[in-house]
């Protein structure tokens, strides 16, 4: 659990420190995709406009909203001084529309953890020894929360540094990690409950008990990961560059979430049946 | 009894290869009309557009019929474009009615959103001699202000363009719905001897004195347009007035180049993936793991048919929910493995450990898939537009797989093992 508690703290740390680079889902505003001569594209744009390298060598331009005819206005003037001028995308989201997004978001975090947990607490209720049903609940809870702090953490970090924005995408990948991961917990889970029936006496030492489950089911645990990971890896590298960062918080949720489930849902568990 | 697993291993091959030739373009794409994928605005390239519905001069009782005459108008609009199967669509935002026009492999953006803005806001006022006030040249005269009628556009039910018998000046003759018959009737009867001004956009168009009450919902305007700006506004009233006004509060464009380019590149590596599991499971597991491998490629094809089939709209976060399901489809195979190596170091032959392996790895599978279901139904409620398309393919991939896991894996591994045994 040591390993956990340093990612835990630095993840907590980035979050406070860097902030969510916030993009134009939730705050509203324009972001421009187009493929120009970036001198142009600053001269003719007013100062506020960010201009960033794209990733289909191209430029990303951020604005705060934009009206249909300013962007008309804009793609004129450009065009006039380069005549090669490409759009590759255009959005443009107005500030209520940014906040409802945000809300939605947190409603949906929420709801997920909840009837997770719920669910699990559920499927475990009929093993209330030695540990009551609900903290099966509790403690996917805590775990579930871990596997998504970390990579969230990792996006604040790359948004201090290299300004890449958190958008609704970002919220549906925290999501499905959190989805994802408690697969592997739940294989711990099942393996632990089916050794407590297994006991003949109601007494033994649960801290083995879960010791010798998670030792149990260490190889499928790792391997059904590793098969969304694989598939991941293959999508950060050869899919879209729009889908990079989306793919790369899955990618770190799940790793972690395999990690969670065999260094911080078992001792969790066991720490919660000491009298 | 049981029918032979045999059976059920060649019907879902027969399936599958009925599938594989479905999904492959081109192949018999010109026998069927449903053949056609449905791909999304971010990989066609496209507009993604989001208006405000002002309600604010609408009953709330009238709303309903209100927001679903607007969409029917904009859709009128929209079909002009020549753009396949736009969508239009309304959606609500807590108490913000809202609408969506998606228009797939648009050319000209700019133009479709000046035309959609375009639609008129018509309606009539009631001018009121009011307060007094000075004019450039110092004269005190009165002005008038207008009282906005209830008349709108909403009541119009058709626009023709007439020319005066004597003159020859264009004029639009107006033709109400009962309901309008019935307002223009009081309005009329109400103004007679006075003027009943006609706004178009805010904008006054016309103000002519009525003569008496009209009864029968018909009216003139004439004013001074030229042939064609009124052969446009009698157009623009056919394709409907707007019966409340909209406002563009979001857009989402996306050149068809780009999103060309992202949707080779992510069924590329949707495709390595694949593979890469499947070797990965021949490695692993040897002999079974070759069949679940086989069982994966079964899967893929048979939800993608199934994708096309149903007409769901692949969008870029699509493709990805499914390229993720494949990650996830092979689990259950590597649960139910590792459950039979267990069983049979407890000594039982190998085809009891195959059913016991199933059976007792099946509460893990069975919560498993539960958990991504659930986030897959959230997240589905919660997202719009682009986004939604992952929750979607995500959903049907993992009930998919669950079949596929249930049922294929598990016949084709009883065809296997009893020939083995």
């Amino acid at each position: 659990m040591g390993l956990s508690s340093i990612l835990v703290i630095a993840a907590v740390f980035s979050i406070f420190n860097f902030g969510f680079k916030q993009g134009i889902d939730f705050v509203g505003g324009t972001l421009w995709e187009v493929k120009s001569d970036v001198k142009i594209v600053q001269s003719v744009l007013p100062k506020e406009a960010m201009v960033t390298p794209g990733s289909n060598n191209s430029l990303l331009v951020r604005l705060p909203e934009l009206s249909e005819t300013d962007h008309q206005k804009y793609v004129e003037e450009i065009k006039k001084q380069d005549s090669q001028f490409e759009e590759l995308s255009f959005e443009s989201i107005g500030p209520a529309v940014g906040q409802e997004l945000r809300k939605k978001a947190v409603y949906a975090f929420i709801a997920v953890l909840l009837i997770i947990s719920l669910y699990i607490a559920f499927a475990f209720r009929k093993v209330s020894f030695p540990v009551k049903s609900w903290k099966y609940g509790v403690v996917t809870l805590v775990t579930l929360f871990h596997d998504a702090l970390v990579p969230a953490g990792l996006m604040a970090f790359l948004g201090s540094l290299n300004n890449i924005e958190v958008g609704t995408n970002f919220i549906v990948a925290l999501l499905v990690v959190m989805g994802f991961s408690v697969h592997d917990t739940i294989v711990v889970f099942d393996r632990i409950r089916e050794n407590i029936k297994l006991e003949k006496s109601r007494n033994f030492h649960f801290a083995n008990l879960v010791n010798r489950s998670v030792n149990e089911t260490m190889a499928r645990s790792i391997n059904t990961s590793l098969t969304l990971v694989l598939v991941l890896v293959a999508l950060l590298f050869l899919g879209s560059a729009n889908l990079y960062y989306f793919v790369l918080v899955i990618l770190v949720g799940t790793v972690m979430g395999t990690y969670s489930s065999i260094f911080v849902a078992s001792p969790l568990l066991t720490l919660l049946t000491k009298n | 009894m049981k029918p032979r697993p045999i059976f059920l291993v060649v019907l879902v091959l027969v399936l599958t290869v009925l599938a594989g030739l479905f999904i492959y373009p081109e192949t018999f794409d010109k026998y069927y009309k449903f053949a056609n994928w449905k791909l999304g605005l971010d990989l066609v390239g496209g507009s993604h557009l989001v208006y405000e519905v002002d309600l604010s001069s609408v009953a709330s009782s009238d709303r309903d019929s209100v927001v679903n005459g607007l969409r029917d108008v904009i859709e009128r609009r929209v079909n002009l474009f020549g753009v396949s199967e736009p969508q239009v669509y309304l959606s609500k935002a807590g108490n913000a009615h809202r609408l969506v026009v998606e228009l797939a492999g648009i050319k000209d953006v700019k133009a479709a959103i000046e035309q959609i803005g375009a639609t008129p806001f018509l309606y009539f006022a009631i001018p009121q001699q009011g307060l007094t006030g000075e004019t450039e040249a110092g004269e005190v005269r009165q002005l008038t202000t207008y009282r906005q009628t209830e008349l709108t556009g909403r009541y119009i039910s058709s626009a023709k363009l007439e020319f005066d018998p004597t003159t020859g000046a264009p004029q639009i003759s107006l033709v109400f719905n009962n309901e309008g018959a019935d307002i223009f009737e009081t309005l009329t009867e109400q103004q007679v001897g006075k003027p009943l001004a006609i706004f178009l956009d805010n904008q006054l168009i016309q103000e002519p004195i009525v003569q008496e009450k009209i009864s029968g919902g018909r009216a003139q305007i004439t004013g001074r347009f030229t042939v064609k700006e009124a052969k446009q506004l009698v157009e623009r009233f056919n394709a409907g007035a707007l019966p409340a006004p909209i406002k563009l509060i979001n857009q989402q464009t996306i050149g068809a180049s780009l999103g060309g380019d992202s949707l080779q590149k992510t069924v590329w590596a949707g495709i390595i993936g694949t593979l890469i599991v499947m070797a990965f499971m021949t490695l692993y597991y040897r002999g079974l793991g070759l069949v679940a491998a086989l069982a994966l490629l079964i899967y893929t094809l048979l939800t993608l048919a199934i994708f096309k089939l149903f007409g769901v709209t692949m969008t870029l976060a699509g493709i990805a929910g499914f390229i993720l399901s494949i990650g996830m489809a092979v689990d259950a195979n590597i649960l139910a493995f590792e459950r039979r190596k267990e069983e049979l170091r407890k000594g039982l032959s190998k085809a009891t450990a195959m059913e016991e392996g199933f059976r007792r790895a099946w509460p893990s599978i069975r919560d498993s898939n539960v958990t991504t279901i659930i986030t897959a139904l959230v997240l589905y409620y919660v997202t719009t537009g682009f986004v939604r398309g992952f929750a979607l393919t995500l959903l049907i991939g993992v009930l998919m797989s669950m079949f596929s896991a249930i049922t294929v894996s598990r016949a084709l591994l009883r065809t296997f093992l009893r020939n083995n045994a």
